[in-house]
């Protein structure tokens, strides 16, 4: 089952940690935000395969948006 | 800052983002000139930008604030090669105490005691493992460029070293730029404790007592206050000596804070030295009644200092509490949004340092500090009588903020009793 990521909290895409066909485990930052100077992990809540980034760095994201998706 | 030029009769210009454009800041300049966009390396960081407003507005001199470019020793040595004036200490001074390392060894060198660990960057992990096993576990690694709690990692054994040593360097070298470290043993338990010094050009340097900064969030302060409660005589006398001899070994003019740990014990170390003003400036003010900002902008004049040491006393006390748009029950995740509702205290023994109204957007580009509550009192007591009563009547709503927080150290045993140490949050300590 296929399972969406969601930002955890507003910020800007600060880096993305991994790609489409990585394997990760819970956890794992998927990718890494940037709000107020702070740098903050988007985990992943599960083990599983990266199906798809959905952001770009330097992109805004708003709390509850879909970031990634796992398979 | 403005307060203080108008007093001097002097008149402001502010510089901003375009996420600033409704700031209050902005309003309260005599004349504002916007740098560009929201991105701080696009405007706040921008020193061609600020160089060129400052030309445009035919400003006389250049006051950098306590974030941003504040300790940038490039920014200072522009703005006089601009042919502007630096509020704040020397280029060369800024330098020097930002460079973590050669902090140290100017500290040693100038007698300040300093924690045990390397005088040198340590190049590679086998270096830092002959470090850490002098100095004895457990150890902290540091950034030498560092700042704000970034690139450091306590390390509590041998094998723990190599990946933390790893993870370090790459995060000092993705904030700073540099991947220097440096090794330091790591004391558990103790206060954060600070002198707040000033210098003027002519060599003259004096203290202006210590403030306790002790409860931190990743290794960021939250609640600090003068005088230091409990601290032993002996402790302070040593601190505002050390503080004192080591600002004037470096002719360190204008403001400056210089930062020691105190142990269980008494006993005291270097930390870090602040080159510029810092956000807890009002504490000291509160204190002794000097202005600082007035002081900053007469020395950077060549004024000499206008008081003797003796004249400078701690007549109150004072705490300030920092209201961050976090979310305390999250790990002090940042809250950013729109400031909905605010509603602020005034009285007796209050001051409240405001960079928000309602209505106002709460960028993710920025810091989360919101406004700093300080109350003051002839004794400890009152001042934590009129904190509680501040916060109480606090009310910001639209992003969450430290507010809970807050109330609950000020109501705390510990806080009451003064028994706190920088360690306190990562172990639980005021959780609702």
């Amino acid at each position: 089952m296929p399972e969406e990521i969601k930002a955890h909290i507003t910020g800007v895409v600060f880096q993305i940690t991994t790609k489409p066909g990585d394997r990760v485990a819970a956890g794992d930052a998927v990718i890494v935000l940037e709000s107020m100077k702070m740098e903050i992990p988007v985990e992943a809540p599960r083990a599983g395969a990266v199906k798809e980034i959905k952001v770009q760095e330097g992109q805004t994201v708003q709390e509850g948006d879909v970031v990634a998706v796992l398979e | 800052m403005f307060r203080a030029c108008r007093q001097l009769g002097l008149k402001t210009v502010a510089v901003y983002s375009e996420a600033d454009r409704g700031a209050p800041h902005v309003r309260d300049a005599d004349e504002a000139v916007e740098i560009g966009a929201a991105p701080a390396r696009e405007s706040y960081l921008n020193v061609p930008r600020i160089l060129e407003a400052a030309r445009r507005a035919r400003a006389d001199a250049i006051h950098p604030g306590y974030g941003f470019l504040s300790e940038s020793w490039r920014f200072a040595e522009a703005v006089q090669q601009a042919g502007l004036v630096f509020i704040g200490p020397r280029p060369d001074a800024i330098r020097k105490m930002g460079d973590k390392i050669e902090a140290r060894r100017l500290m040693s060198a100038a007698g300040v005691s300093v924690l045990p660990g390397s005088f040198d960057a340590v190049g590679d992990v086998t270096r830092a493992e002959a470090v850490a096993r002098e100095v004895g576990y457990p150890v902290i690694l540091k950034a030498a460029a560092g700042g704000g709690g970034i690139g450091m990692a306590r390390v509590d054994r041998p094998a723990d070293l190599p990946p933390a040593f790893a993870a370090a360097t790459r995060r000092a070298q993705a904030a700073f730029g540099t991947a220097d470290l440096y090794v330091e043993r790591y004391v558990e338990r103790p206060r954060h404790v600070e002198v707040q010094v000033f210098g003027d050009d002519a060599g003259t340097v004096v203290h202006m007592h210590e403030r306790e900064c002790s409860i931190q969030r990743r290794h960021q302060k939250l609640v600090e206050e003068s005088p230091a409660p409990g601290l032993p005589a002996a402790t302070k006398d040593g601190l505002t000596t050390a503080a004192v001899g080591g600002a004037r070994a470096i002719g360190y003019s204008n403001a400056g804070t210089m930062e020691f740990l105190v142990d269980e014990r008494g006993g005291f170390y270097f930390l870090e030295m602040n080159a510029r003003l810092q956000v807890e400036h009002p504490v000291t003010e509160e204190v002794t009644g000097l202005d600082l900002v007035v002081a900053q902008l007469r020395a950077a004049a060549g004024e000499p200092l206008p008081w003797r040491q003796g004249e400078i006393v701690q007549r109150r006390a004072a705490i300030e509490c920092r209201v961050y748009a976090e979310d305390p029950s999250k790990g002090f995740l940042p809250s950013p949004g729109t400031v909905q509702k605010l509603e602020l205290p005034s009285g007796e023994g209050i001051r409240i340092e405001s960079g928000i109204e309602t209505g106002s957007t709460v960028s993710v580009h920025y810091d989360p500090l919101l406004l700093k509550l300080v109350a003051h009192g002839a004794t400890r007591a009152q001042a934590i009588e009129r904190m509680t009563d501040a916060l109480d009547r606090s009310v910001v709503e639209g992003v969450q903020t430290t507010i809970p927080f807050l109330r609950r150290v000020v109501a705390s045993t510990e806080f009451r009793e003064g028994r706190v140490h920088t360690q306190m949050l990562e172990q639980g300590a005021f959780n609702a």
